[in-house]
């Protein structure tokens, strides 16, 4: 090649130059918008669920002079407990909300009065006596829930300037909770209630505690169940099954197929033989826990083997060479060296697992269940079935709570996916 | 690289290995050895005798059979899907393929040593450790430190590392590492040493300090090595094999492989005209 050839490639190159930069800024541009686009998505999407479900994280509480009339409560001179928990509560309630607003009339006026405070009034108000008798006969100045209609308008979820018609709360209604705020006995305070609470037909009384440990039980056994079983398959079929074997590549093609069965189908199939063969209980974490399992096993083969093939061979022929067997070297250098890789897999798996709703659905776990379960056999429901449950329900207050129960699901998911970091991180070896 | 097929100057049958491939007192004996790796077969028909406490370097082009052999002498090949050997390898006059013959057992008496240092990504004192906990060599934690101390020191890096026994053997820079891998090798104290090309990825400081180590332990041990550099094979070597497309071309004294080569083939080699 001579000189003059040679400036002329540089031309030729300098004149494609140009247009290959051009490319490279284009293709920087689309990664960059194809972020914006995306995070633009998420934060509108966490913007419009902070917004419908912080305020269910403040609840209206309302102050009313209570009376304890032993008369009202309808008790004779002597009275144990059983009586006390017997007692007509709902009268005392009935009686100081009518002494707070005097000259209501009419029983549809009567009932709306009643209907400012909620109905757990009555057990709040039996517990406090049933601990501390001595209260009968005093008065005491006690703070109960506020109705959700009462609720949702001091949270301003009510428009005053709409007909009347349209309103939950009416014209008298408004004026009564007009005096009340007056008053100062109208009072927002942070929505105990909504962790220490299960669930409920009233939406000031519905909590997340049952469905919160309802979800922690499921995924005990969830966990407890795949990661082994899953790890060991992973193991056998990554470092001990014989490769090009029909019998394992059918076992394969299997399980990455498993993967992408819609999860409603393990939900038919644990209602077909853990429920129908075996009898397991509906509705409790433990089918919830097993069917989630089947779920949660090929997502946790499929990452762990992949974790297991990253291990550089040299490793295994390092322990090998030193007379390691083959079991020796899995368990003393493959597997620690692809444990990140492992748990990491496990985590995603089990978050995946957490938010699944639809294989719950089959499995009874969707019913009403107001208590906490106590344990893996209790009936139970988990948080993306009560977020279901909750946005079905017509009442305004339970909107803001299903939002608000997406943002404690969405936590769980967070600290999840922030402990798989961490792992990896802890567990990662630098080679 | 050359085509070597396409050349018909190269193109010399092989008959037999030429040479001195025999020698009395043979630590390894191989005899009418064939590798296949499936339909594929990777050496043919080799014969020769590892003298013992010697070193014995095979050299050859890329892909002449030298590593598989090599593999062939701890059954390190058995961990290979598909691959699979005929004839008869015998260690101290023991048929080491033998069906009884137990591989843990004869990688512990035949160590290796690999192209790619690979420590295990622990500390530098459970590297070296590691081989004799497994055996159980020493029954004693004061035991297994004199050990490890001792293999290092053997392995001339004790005094590099004196002071971070306990930290990652990764950290180490790749000469130590691969002198950190001797150690850990000659810690349990094997028979032979087997060494796949050790100085392939190392500058050429690290390979004199490796080179001169092994002739070192080449008084204790029995030392088998790959190498492409046909300096370091006659720095170190007392005999040398010549390998070629699976074939056993030449062995002899290491002198006279590099003076005075029998074989057409071998002689193209070490002359520098293809490989």
């Amino acid at each position: 090649m001579n000189k003059a050839d040679m400036i002329e490639n540089t031309e030729k190159i300098k004149i494609k130059l140009h247009k290959r930069y051009a490319k490279e800024k284009r293709f920087k541009f689309y990664g960059i918008s194809a972020i914006a686009v995306s995070i633009a998505f998420l934060l509108s999407l966490l913007i419009n669920i902070s917004a419908t479900g912080l305020p269910a994280f403040q609840q209206t509480y309302i102050n009313i002079d209570v009376d304890i009339d032993s008369n009202l409560l309808n008790l004779n001179q002597q009275y144990g407990e059983k009586e006390l928990f017997r007692a007509d509560y709902s009268q005392v309630v009935k009686q100081s909300l009518k002494k707070l607003f005097p000259g209501v009339e009419g029983r549809k006026q009567k009932r709306a009065l009643r209907q400012l405070v909620s109905k757990s009034a009555i057990y709040q108000l039996r517990d406090l006596v049933i601990a501390n008798p001595n209260v009968i006969n005093t008065k005491q100045s006690l703070w109960f829930l506020a109705r959700d209609d009462v609720d949702v308008f001091m949270k301003g979820g009510i428009d005053r300037s709409l007909p009347e018609s349209d309103r939950r709360l009416k014209d008298f209604q408004l004026v009564w909770v007009d005096k009340l705020v007056a008053e100062n006995r109208l009072e927002k305070r942070f929505n105990t209630n909504f962790f220490t609470e299960g669930d409920s037909r009233e939406p000031e009384q519905a909590g997340i505690k049952g469905a919160m440990i309802g979800s922690l039980l499921t995924m005990l056994v969830t966990m407890l169940l795949s990661f082994p079983i899953g790890v060991s398959a992973a193991i056998y079929l990554e470092e001990f099954a014989p490769k090009n074997n029909r019998w394992v590549d059918l076992i394969e093609i299997n399980i990455n197929n498993l993967a992408a069965v819609p999860s409603i189908v393990f939900g038919l199939l644990g209602l077909a033989v853990f429920i129908g063969l075996f009898g397991v209980p509906r509705s409790v974490p433990l089918i919830g826990g097993l069917v989630l399992t089947l779920m949660t096993l090929p997502t946790i083969i499929i990452t762990s083997r992949a974790a297991l093939k990253a291990v550089p061979p040299s490793i295994r022929e390092a322990a090998l060479g030193l007379g390691a067997s083959r079991v020796q070297t899995t368990f003393h250098h493959v597997v620690p060296a692809a444990m990140p890789g492992i748990l990491t897999g496990t985590i995603i798996g089990m978050a995946q697992a957490l938010g699944e709703t639809a294989p719950l659905l089959m499995i009874g776990m969707v019913a009403f269940i107001a208590d906490v379960p106590q344990g893996i056999t209790d009936p139970s429901t988990v948080l993306p079935v009560q977020i279901y449950l909750w946005s079905d329900s017509p009442e305004r207050a339970f909107t803001e709570r299903t939002s608000a129960a997406i943002m404690v699901l969405l936590g769980f998911l967070i600290v999840m996916n922030f402990l798989a970091v961490i792992m990896r991180k802890k567990f990662e070896k630098k080679w | 690289m050359i085509n070597i097929e396409k050349r018909e100057e190269f193109d010399i049958e092989i008959d037999k290995t030429v040479g001195k491939p025999f020698v009395s007192g043979a630590k390894f004996s191989a005899r009418n050895v064939d590798v296949f790796y499936g339909d594929k077969q990777a050496i043919f028909d080799a014969n020769i005798d590892i003298g013992k406490n010697q070193i014995i370097a095979m050299i050859g082009p890329s892909g002449c059979g030298k590593s598989t052999f090599l593999r062939c002498l701890n059954r390190m090949n058995d961990t290979i899907q598909d691959c699979h050997m005929k004839g008869e390898i015998k260690l101290d006059g023991e048929d080491i393929y033998h069906k009884q013959q137990d591989p843990v057992l004869l990688r512990a008496r035949v160590g290796m040593v690999f192209q790619k240092p690979n420590p295990f990504p622990k500390s530098i004192y459970d590297n070296v450790a590691y081989g004799a906990k497994l055996h159980g060599l020493a029954s004693s934690k004061i035991e297994l430190d004199e050990l490890v101390e001792k293999s290092l020191i053997r392995a001339g890096l004790f005094k590099e590392v004196k002071d971070s026994l306990h930290k990652p053997g990764t950290g180490l820079s790749g000469g130590q590492q691969q002198r950190l891998c001797i150690a850990r090798t000659i810690a349990i104290d094997p028979e032979v040493i087997l060494m796949d090309e050790p100085t392939s990825a190392l500058d050429p400081i690290a390979t004199a300090v490796i080179e001169e180590l092994m002739i070192d332990l080449s008084k204790k041990y029995t030392i088998a090595i790959v190498t492409h550099s046909m300096q370091q094979a006659a720095r170190v070597s007392q005999r040398t094999a010549y390998f070629h497309m699976g074939q056993l071309v030449e062995v002899n004294d290491t002198n006279t492989v590099f003076t005075n080569p029998e074989h057409q083939l071998t002689e193209n080699y070490i002359t520098g005209r293809f490989g």
